[in-house]
């Protein structure tokens, strides 16, 4: 108090004496981004318990209860609530993994040739095209799949089982609509494509001119330069992307819904009639019609979701820091 | 291995920007040559025409004849890839690879060459070469570790040992010392003078001190303006440029009278 009372003069003699007064804007700030920091968190805790509370009645209820009053299992070695959870909880990871399977290596390529390869315009114009893609409402793709996609592709399966059918992802009977997991896969991957593309493409154009000279200084070709300086450099980017594309694929409800004719079961098959149903598309399927224990069920699934993508990130932060050392944050 | 060079009419652009004028020079193998001029005259542009490193910057081109030992480095045909692996460079910051260990760095540049060396024969090659950048006591117990841990004199020598275990024909270095300290400046000096018994050297330097201590030739470049293109002013015994230039610019230049 006495301090700011002080002349001025008096206040320079001691100026390096009074202590520093906190600025508003630095308090603004500190507040606002511990609160959001708070909130998430206050957020995810909420679902999360709401989803465990919910889902309770159905984690503990008996293969007599579930065969009783909700969705039952298809499985013959296991019944009950995760006899009915285990094949969705496939369909959507397998869905999901052959999403990644034909996004990821596209999206790689698309990337690189946008920040190496294309001339500046064309390179401009694909990023807007790519960004574009992104855009589109999950509906629209679902509607594309169903009407546009699936009939398309019939031929495909035929050719597919026919040809390729000593290999076990392709083998037996051709679907005849083409409502495969295999067309949901493929319209996954068109959806996922942008975010992997354009996160790909950003932290491609960030690697540092220093050290894609200094390879190609050392007789790199171009694309020996990519695997020397740009790879290793993008390497969490490119993970992170990967796992942001799947955090999408595993949660895509419309889309798939309206693709894909689900069964419930366990099927590495891809082409067949019989294909498993994911999670998500799952419930926005059923839930119209589910009551009690069913709902519980539902929800139970929801909760299988969550816990699935939250393992998929802290797998993708586990590779992500295990070279860390060698990452060039240093 | 040490190769001559020779540059006739060599011009240098940046798209439409002549960068570089009409030089013509001849640089002797195992000697040290010395390019000294003041900012933006051209030293790095020249140099990094030496290797084509220059047309890697979009629309920047070359006009004129570099020859390696006869050999026309622009001629059609050549592959820039080659000429890279012939004529190393080291960079003003130094840059390993900041995702490869000390190790993987100095073999960088040989993966691209021969995939096959095996592992007895690359360690023998790494340890070479880092003895040739008299950097192998101060690293060898730490060869995995990310080169990046290095010091800033210790990553410049680094790089100087990718360089060498290609076994170049020519060494380029812009402005090497420039983000070291005292110490680690005079280590590299050190290290030049052992080189240029094998290599060809190309030292840009700002320092005219260290042009004088490191070189046999030197080559003065200067630049009329801005927006004009920078030029070869004179070139000699590095003695002569420092004791009796002919030219007046020179003069002022290395008495710090401009620059
Ligand atoms: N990448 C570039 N694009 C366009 N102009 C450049 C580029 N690099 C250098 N220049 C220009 O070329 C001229 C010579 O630059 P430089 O060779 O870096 O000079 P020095 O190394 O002698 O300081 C300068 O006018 C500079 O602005
Ligand atoms: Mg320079």
């Amino acid at each position: 108090m006495n301090k700011q009372v002080q002349a001025p003069h008096e206040r320079a003699a001691h100026s390096d004496l009074i202590p520093a007064k906190p600025r508003v804007g630095d308090k603004v700030f500190t507040g606002l981004s511990t609160g959001s920091g708070v909130a998430i968190l206050v957020i995810l805790a909420a679902v999360a318990a709401f989803l465990l509370l919910r889902a309770l009645p159905a984690l503990t209820a008996s293969a007599d209860d579930i065969a009783a009053g909700g969705y039952t299992s298809n499985l013959a070695w296991l019944d009950g609530f995760w006899g009915w959870v285990l094949p969705l909880a496939f369909g959507t990871i397998w869905a999901a993994l052959g999403a990644l399977a034909l996004a990821v290596p596209v999206s790689i390529g698309i990337a690189l040739f946008i920040s190496h390869y294309a001339p500046r315009r064309l390179a401009q114009t694909l990023g807007y095209v790519i960004d574009l893609l992104a855009a589109v409402p999950s509906v629209v793709y679902g509607l594309w799949g169903f009407f546009v996609l699936a009939p398309a592709l019939g031929g495909l399966h035929r050719w597919l089982t026919t040809y390729l059918g000593w290999f076990p992802l392709f083998s037996g009977q051709a679907s005849g609509t083409g409502r495969t997991i295999f067309t949901a896969s493929i319209v996954l991957a068109v959806m996922i494509l942008p975010i992997i593309t354009s996160l790909c493409r950003e932290v491609f154009l960030q690697t540092p001119k220093l050290h894609e000279e200094a390879s190609l200084a050392l007789g790199a070709t171009r694309w020996e330069m990519i695997r020397m300086a740009v790879f290793p450099f993008a390497r969490a980017g490119i993970v992170s992307a990967i796992m942001l594309g799947l955090g999408r694929a595993l949660g895509e409800t419309m889309a798939v819904a309206m693709i894909l004719s689900g069964q419930n079961r366990i099927s590495f098959e891809v082409l067949t009639a019989q294909n498993p149903n994911t999670i998500a598309a799952n419930i926005a399927l059923s839930f119209p019609e589910a009551y009690d224990l069913k709902i519980n069920q539902l929800i139970a699934s929801g909760l299988v979701l969550f816990i699935i993508t939250l393992a998929v990130n802290m797998f993708a932060r586990w590779i992500v820091s295990r070279r860390a050392a060698f990452s060039g944050a240093n | 291995m040490s190769k001559r060079i020779e540059a006739k009419n060599v011009d240098i652009y940046y798209s439409k920007f002549k960068a570089v004028e009409d030089v013509n020079m001849v640089i002797e193998p195992r000697a040290v040559t010395a390019f000294i001029g003041p900012s933006g005259c051209g030293k790095t542009t020249f140099l990094r025409t030496l290797n084509r490193m220059h047309e890697v910057i979009p629309g920047a081109y070359v006009d004129g004849r570099i020859d390696l030992d006869g050999e026309d480095l622009y001629g059609p045909g050549v592959d820039p890839v080659n000429v890279r692996r012939k004529v190393g460079m080291v960079f003003q910051r130094p840059n390993p690879f900041p995702t490869m260990s000390i190790k993987e760095n100095v073999l960088a540049g040989l993966r691209l060459n021969n995939k096959s060396a095996g592992t007895s024969e690359q360690d023998e090659i790494a340890e070479k070469a880092l003895r040739g950048a008299n950097l192998w006591e101060e690293v060898k117990n730490r060869l995995d570790l990310p080169g990046s841990g290095l010091s800033g004199g210790q990553q410049q020598r680094l790089c100087i040992a990718r360089a060498i275990a290609m076994s170049p024909e020519v060494l380029l270095m812009d402005e090497p010392c420039s983000a070291l300290d005292p110490i680690s400046t005079l280590a590299i000096e050190d290290l030049i003078q052992e080189l240029k018994a094998t290599y060809t050297i190309v030292i840009v330097t700002h320092n005219m001190q260290q042009a004088a201590r490191v070189s046999d030739t030197t080559a003065f470049f200067n630049i009329a303006g801005t927006g004009q293109p920078g030029k070869l002013i004179e070139m000699d015994s590095t003695e002569k440029i420092f004791s009796t230039p002919t030219v007046k610019a020179t003069e002022d230049y290395i008495t710090g009278r401009f620059g």
